[in-house]
């Protein structure tokens, strides 16, 4: 009997020591970029190489495995779809990027994501992929390079209730402006009780919604500026148009269905849930958020320009833009590479890639293939467009780092629970200032 | 039985020691390694020598962590310990129902880091509420916060060794004070903690270096707002790593400089409390 216990740990023991050792021997293993960085052979055998896409989208996570599963019954080639958790996907992108199996295929988000991972990234210059791009301002480039290519054009606005909207004896037609905008919210809230809901969703500065308005509301600011400076990228922002900042700030959390005091508790699914279930008129968000709100009715949705009263708005569009480039990791087998060119190839040419991209995941690609959208809140960026109206370019991905955006997500939230002129300071202080030691921490 | 023991030490030893080894000295010493390079992950590390270092030392978000850490520490060491002691006192008294006590004590020390932090600032922000505040608004409610939630979390574990402890003073020592006159205050100050000083110690190193440890309940319960300033050491190092491009090596130097730290403080702490246990 003890024979036999001594054996059963001995054997368990030599488990560990076996299992300790797989791990060790992965990062050895993974350890030979040189011979890796070959460029892959142009006939290569597909057959034996793998995709491995590290998605940065959490709401298409179901349609890009399912994609995957389909380009896999067809070719026979395996593709893996990991989507990291909303947030995380720096985070996971370094570890993963570690390891033996790395991801074949990632994304960055513009040119300041870019700048931690350029040296990871196969130049798309020549591959079957740049050809299809409609445009070459979609190519993320890093000096000669072509690190990235966008996949995705996206818009974001201010979304609304047509109905709610009528409800309260208005239509789109009456806001062309942000004293519009104002006086609209403003007599909503003043007729919540009787009305039965609010101007605004809540503006929740959770971790899962404060990139609401820490990232793409200071998008505006950062884009008049720039525009009235004639630049796209700066060491040093002056904040002139922080005033117009605070006004939409101040119009956001005074009108909505949560005291402002208590944004910093609710998240993106309270607002979401909210604007569906009819609480409040109007809800800030983009194309990508149609899946969520389309409970609400397609012919019910609207889609404002996020107006802010700064000169020229009454020209202004949506928020248009991307800051999802796919990059190719170089480090990966050829053959892993060559998969990867053949899938995304297949992606953006194949009919049921094709439609799976711009039907089921509902984007706009910047490809020649594109499909006409079936996702309203797009076609309504496209109304936008063709009636004549600027879209307002996307500069936050020049912000020059996350601590900078989580700098002005504490002091917004501190800022909607005590409204003093104090507390603003601490906005522009951390906007401002923030911003040039940021840059220089980042880029020194 | 020596001799088979001699026989299969290895057989016992290696596995564990290859764990350690691959499991702890390796990242280590990469660990070290990395702090002096700049690097995107570990595969790219290019030698920076010691600019990490200075960065993170002339970092103040870095510095005021640091200080808010050992207040934290040292809060929730008092209230862990004081509070610890006195149920582990009470629940050594003969009386009914100790063992469901003790379980129901223990309990709280199941729930993982994460959960607790998510499940508490529900709880902390559902009552701040009231009176219009939330957890995210003033480090100060953070603070107190965190000593609550770990004093709930930890106060059942300690207990439980200082149970142990006080079940191992000999019933003689007790009578023998008493019948040299010696009643409650007396007691305790002179037999009882003397002879508790082996479980004090472990219990103090536990509760210091645990809180200067601390990083799921701080991560799921303030996240360093606002601003950081509810940051203990480990999150701000976290944080560093993450918040900004090119950042990640000054992210690995804090962390060797948190190492340093942790260390020190332990063997001073436990140099200190062994100087005062007696032998039995």
């Amino acid at each position: 009997m003890k024979k036999l216990l001594s054996l059963t740990l001995a054997v368990l023991m030599v488990f560990t020591l076996f299992a300790g050792c797989t791990k060790t021997d992965t990062p050895d293993t993974g350890d030979e970029p040189n011979e890796n960085t070959a460029p892959p052979a142009d006939t290569g055998d597909t057959a034996s190489g793998k995709v491995y896409y590290l998605n940065f989208k959490p709401e298409q996570d179901g349609d890009w495995q399912e994609l995957a599963r389909t380009y896999t019954d067809e070719t026979g080639v395996e593709v893996t779809v990991l989507t990291a958790a909303s947030g995380q996907y720096e985070t996971t992108l370094k570890s993963e990027m570690s390891k033996t199996n790395a991801p074949t295929l990632f994304q960055v988000n513009g040119p300041v994501g870019l700048a931690s991972w350029n040296n990871y990234c196969y130049d798309l210059k020549d591959s079957k992929l740049a050809g299809e791009l409609a445009s070459d301002e979609f190519a993320l480039m890093d000096g000669d390079t072509m690190a990235g290519i966008a996949y995705v054009i996206e818009s974001y606005g201010i979304i609304y209730n047509k109905e709610l909207l009528a409800e309260a004896g208005y239509s789109e037609d009456d806001i062309k402006s942000f004293d519009d905008l104002k006086n609209i919210a403003e007599d909503i809230t003043a007729r919540s009780d009787e009305l039965g809901f609010s101007a605004f969703a809540s503006a929740g500065m959770d971790g899962s919604s404060d990139w609401r308005f820490k990232t793409h509301l200071a998008n505006l600011p950062i884009y008049y500026e720039y525009k009235a400076d004639g630049i796209d990228t700066t060491a040093e922002i002056k904040g002139s148009f922080l005033d117009n900042y605070r006004a939409i700030w101040d119009l956001y959390i005074n009108n909505s269905t949560t005291a402002s005091g208590l944004l910093s508790t609710k998240t993106g699914d309270d607002a979401t849930a909210e604007f569906v279930t009819g609480q409040a008129v109007f809800y800030q968000n983009g194309t990508w958020a149609f899946n969520d709100v389309s409970e609400l009715g397609e012919d019910k949705l609207g889609m404002l320009p996020i107006y802010i009263g700064a000169d020229g708005e009454e020209n202004q569009g949506l928020c248009t833009g991307t800051e999802n480039y796919w990059c190719v990791n170089k480090d990966a087998a050829p053959e892993d590479i060559q998969a990867t060119l053949d899938f995304l190839y297949w992606c953006v040419t194949s009919e049921t890639g094709v439609k799976a991209m711009c039907e089921t995941m509902g984007f706009v690609i910047p490809f020649k293939a594109n499909l006409e959208s079936t996702n309203p809140l797009v076609n309504i960026a496209n109304d936008y467009v063709a009636k004549g109206y600027t879209p307002v370019s996307w500069n936050f991905p020049t912000m020059p780092s996350e601590q900078w955006k989580n700098g002005v997500g504490s002091a917004l939230t501190g800022y909607a629970a005590d409204q003093s002129d104090d507390n603003w300071a601490k906005v522009v202080t951390a906007f401002v200032d923030g911003w040039a030691s940021e840059y220089e921490a980042a880029n020194s | 039985m020596e001799k088979v023991i001699k026989r299969y030490a290895p057989f016992f030893v290696i596995p564990t020691f290859a764990a350690f080894i691959v499991g702890f000295i390796v990242p280590f010493l990469m660990g070290l390694w990395l702090s002096l390079c700049k690097f995107t992950t570990v595969k790219d590390a290019v030698f920076v020598g010691f600019s990490n270092f200075q960065k993170a030392v002339f970092d103040p978000i870095f510095l005021h962590a640091f200080w808010y850490t050992a207040l934290f520490a040292l809060v929730s060491f008092l209230v862990i310990n004081t509070l610890a002691f006195a149920i582990a006192m009470a629940l050594t008294q003969k009386m009914r129902g100790t063992n469901i006590f003790r379980t129901v004590f223990f309990m709280p020390n199941l729930i993982g880091g994460i959960v607790l932090g998510y499940i508490w600032q529900l709880i902390f922000n559902g009552i701040l509420a009231r009176s219009g505040a939330a957890l995210a608004l003033s480090e100060k409610y953070g603070f107190w916060g965190l000593v609550i939630m770990v004093s709930w979390q930890q106060i059942g574990y300690m207990m439980i060794i200082y149970i142990a402890g006080l079940q191992a003073i000999p019933d003689e020592l007790n009578e023998a004070a008493a019948i040299d006159g010696a009643t409650g205050w007396k007691k305790l100050r002179n037999v009882t903690i003397p002879m508790m000083m082996p479980a004090i110690t472990i219990c103090t190193f536990l509760t210091v270096v645990n809180s200067f440890k601390l990083f799921d309940q701080n991560l799921s319960l303030t996240a360093g707002e606002p601003a950081q300033m509810s940051e203990l050491l480990a999150l701000n190092i976290y944080n560093t790593f993450y918040g900004r491009v090119g950042w990640e090596g000054v992210g690995q130097a804090k962390a060797v400089l948190f190492f340093v730290l942790v260390v020190g403080i332990g063997l001073i702490q436990l140099r200190v409390t062994r100087s005062k246990e007696v032998q039995q």
